[in-house]
């Protein structure tokens, strides 16, 4: 019963958490970026426009459902499902912790290959019922994109194969605590090599900055999606962020430990890691928040941050309590890995300009590809002495 | 050319008058052979507002705020071009004292015209965090143009025959700070772009324009300059007292998008040495020349140019004697340097037309008049 319950329940809450996570990364994205540069963001909806996605997502759902006359209405219409529909499908196979995992399927990496592939198709499919100039543009530029990327990304995937002998994601995890090490310092470091390449090849494969051709916004107005708006633009903004989840958590899964805290296998370091550094983390975040809410004249505001100071204040506690701790210390470790990825894409957003069309074919092809192999060849050889 | 049958393979794409970087309401019509540009097609007059006609209806001293309107990132510029004409036809000269703060009020809005440029075309070729950068710093240029004359981007800060307003106090201050804060900020912009590999992929070889095809097409300013050709009006035909100066005219000589970047941030280090010098030393005396009341030139033309941020900006003014111009004629450089457009963009691909739109640095307003 407990076999069928568990994923039953994460499905759920995937379901109906995710799009809000999703809309909340969109706001730390938008801080961050901000933070870079030089202003302060949404500021406007509730204290520190904490409450602007909601907003947003609330103009969006309440917008006009517009198809374009000349679009291919049937295709318009399941361009946006596929990509969101994709996107999330990936995170069936993902180990958030041990157990918290949907479905532990023993090919759950080719799995997760192949809806990244797919997610590609929603916006292939949407660019091409749009039946406008720039949403091809971007529609030819994405499978472009996909095709050379995708060769460079199984590339890098191998690797972390290689060590696990597995390639269902609860085993590969499994696998740095049994060799006690993540596979990020695998193979005397060698490991890091494929991790570059897979992070370059991901974000290129998800459309991010610099990779972000596709929907252009200088050159092709809004690429694929120019004519998309409301819901429907909201299912592929939905889908991007979520594969952007997606690749921070595969990234995490396969080269950074997964749910392992950092040393797993050294039993002492439990205190200090496993209690000590989440405790201090949300209870002091708590507390620094509570302080710095004093300071803030408007009322409504006040209340609000010190409630939530204090809340996150008593979850910092709370992980004291050992059988806590034992259920959430790993989803913590999982996130804050996966947060530590997010934020050096969005850092990536931020500084860097975009790649030409022909300069990222050379990137993925003479580039990456032949990294790729010869990360392999390295690898294989290392694993094996 | 007789069509042929591949000619059906061209596809027909329709950039502007609503884009994201055709910086207004620019219109091109790009013929595309896949991402590849085959041949562009400039469609202008969006922004038409008959600015000469105007001209033509307004007497002497009314039409100068207009010309505020044309090229807006550029306001300063532009009145202080318009104000030689007049007084050229007048046959009067500013007094040094409002030469010299007519220079410095020139510059800084040189820096602000840049600033906007850079900002703009770093965004265009995908980079979004300069834009913020260089709005910080130009909001500190607008901030002393506000105090100077209480208007921030059409500031129509000069009158003819000098100056309306006196300079505030601490303005000296004020500018020589902003000098000391900027020369850092340049170095700022410098390491985030010039050496950052996909910006340098970007621009490098992009848009090549000889020396050759500056001068036949009439191209001035930053992009002449990057060309290789050392031709800046403050030298070769000083105005408002520029021949005091010590500065330098930044070349380079591959005439790529590249070096008309690294021109014009090298530019905003010399107007930065200018103001400098200028600021320093303001001279003390009346700010006014004798001018009429009521402006009534002789009769005559007269054509003078200056070196607006964007190349050479030139008024023709022909007097019938009366209390308006008979004919108003501008030389904008935009207008001139954006016929560049098409042999720069032939046989590039879409991401560059977009750098080379950026790279031309157009002000619609300008363009259309």
């Amino acid at each position: 019963m407990t076999d069928l319950l568990i994923p039953l329940i994460l499905t759920v809450i995937i379901i109906l958490v995710y799009p809000l996570l999703s809309v909340y990364i969109v706001l730390v994205e938008r801080k961050v970026l901000a933070d870079f540069q030089a202003r302060l963001g949404p500021m406007r909806v509730g204290p520190h426009g904490l409450l602007q996605p909601l907003a947003d997502a609330l103009k969006l759902v309440l917008k006009e459902d517009l198809i374009p006359k000349q679009a291919d209405r049937a295709i318009f219409w399941i361009a946006p499902v596929i990509a969101t529909f994709t996107a999330l499908t990936a995170f069936s196979v993902l180990p958030f912790a041990p157990r918290v995992v949907v479905a532990d399927v023993n090919v759950g990496l080719l799995f997760i290959s192949a809806m990244g592939a797919l997610s590609a198709l929603g916006i292939i499919l949407g660019g091409w019922a749009s039946n406008s100039h720039y949403p091809l543009l971007g529609a030819l530029r994405s499978s472009a994109q996909l095709v050379s990327y995708e060769v460079a990304l199984s590339l890098a995937l191998l690797a972390p194969v290689m060590a696990a002998e597995s390639l269902s994601m609860v085993r590969i995890v499994e696998a740095q605590r049994e060799q006690g090490v993540w596979f990020l310092f695998g193979n005397y470091g060698f490991m890091m090599v494929p991790f570059v390449i897979f992070m370059i090849a991901s974000i290129a494969e998800i459309g991010r900055v610099p990779f972000d051709l596709p929907e252009a916004e200088s050159e092709l107005v809004a690429g694929f999606h120019t004519e998309f708006s409301g819901f429907r633009w909201a299912l592929f903004m939905l889908g991007e962020s979520a594969n952007t989840f997606v690749v921070a958590c595969v990234a995490v899964t396969l080269f950074l430990g997964g749910w392992l805290r950092p040393f797993a296998n050294i039993a002492w370091l439990e205190i200090p890691l496993g209690y000590g550094v989440p405790v201090l983390l949300f209870a002091g975040i708590g507390i620094a928040s509570i302080a710095l809410a004093l300071r803030l004249k408007s009322r409504p505001q006040k209340i609000g941050l010190i409630g939530l100071g204090a809340l996150t204040t008593a979850f910092g506690l709370a992980l004291a309590v050992p059988q806590v701790n034992v259920l959430v210390t790993p989803l913590f470790w999982f996130f804050l890995k996966t947060g530590v990825i997010i934020y050096g894409m969005i850092w990536l957003r931020g500084t860097l300009p975009r790649f030409r069309y022909d300069q990222l074919m050379d990137i993925g092809w003479k580039g990456l590809i032949p990294a790729g192999l010869v990360a392999i060849l390295v690898n294989a050889i290392l694993a094996a002495i | 050319m007789t069509e042929t049958l591949l000619d059906a393979n061209e596809l027909v794409l329709n950039m502007g008058p609503q884009h994201p970087s055709t910086h207004g309401v620019l219109r091109v019509v790009l013929k595309l052979d896949g991402e590849k540009v085959t041949g562009t097609d400039c469609i202008i007059g969006y922004l038409h507002r008959g600015v000469e006609k105007i001209g033509e209806n307004r007497t002497y001293a009314m039409f100068a705020p207009y010309v505020d309107r044309m090229d807006y990132l550029a306001a300063v510029s532009n009145g202080l071009g318009y104000c030689l004409a007049v007084e050229k036809l007048l046959n009067v000269t500013a007094p040094p004292r409002a030469q010299t703060v007519r220079v410095i009020l020139a510059e800084l809005n040189r820096i602000a015209s840049h600033l906007f440029w850079l900002g703009t075309h770093a965004l265009d070729i995908g980079a979004m965090t300069p834009l913020f950068y260089t709005l910080r710093e130009r909001e500190e240029v607008l901030k002393i143009f506000e105090n100077y004359c209480g208007a921030r981007i059409t500031t129509h800060a000069f009158r003819i025959g000098g100056l309306y307003y006196e300079v505030y106090d601490g303005f000296e201050a004020q500018v020589l700070a902003f000098c000391e804060m900027f020369e850092r900020r340049v170095d700022e912009y410098e390491t985030m772009l010039t050496e950052n590999r996909i910006w340098v992929d970007r621009l490098l070889g992009v848009g090549i324009l000889t020396a050759a095809d500056c001068l036949e097409l009439g191209v001035t300013g930053p992009m002449i300059r990057a060309s290789g050709v050392a031709w800046d009006l403050r030298k070769a035909q000083p105005y408002s007292g520029y021949e005091q100066y010590d500065f330098d005219i930044p070349t380079r000589t591959n005439g790529d998008t590249y070096d008309r970047y690294m021109v014009r941030i090298a530019e905003m280090r010399q107007s930065v040495r200018i103001i400098r010098q200028a600021a320093k030393n303001i001279p003390e005396g009346p700010q006014m020349a004798k001018v009429p009341k009521v402006i009534k030139p002789p009769v005559g033309e007269v054509y003078v140019s200056v070196e607006a941020p964007k190349g050479e900006l030139g008024y023709f003014l022909v007097s019938d004697g009366t209390i308006t111009p008979y004919r108003v004629r501008v030389r904008p450089p935009s207008f001139v340097n954006l016929q560049a457009l098409d042999r720069m963009a032939r046989g590039a691909l879409i991401a560059d037309v977009v750098a080379i739109i950026g790279t031309i640095d157009i002000v619609l307003g300008e363009v259309d008049r």
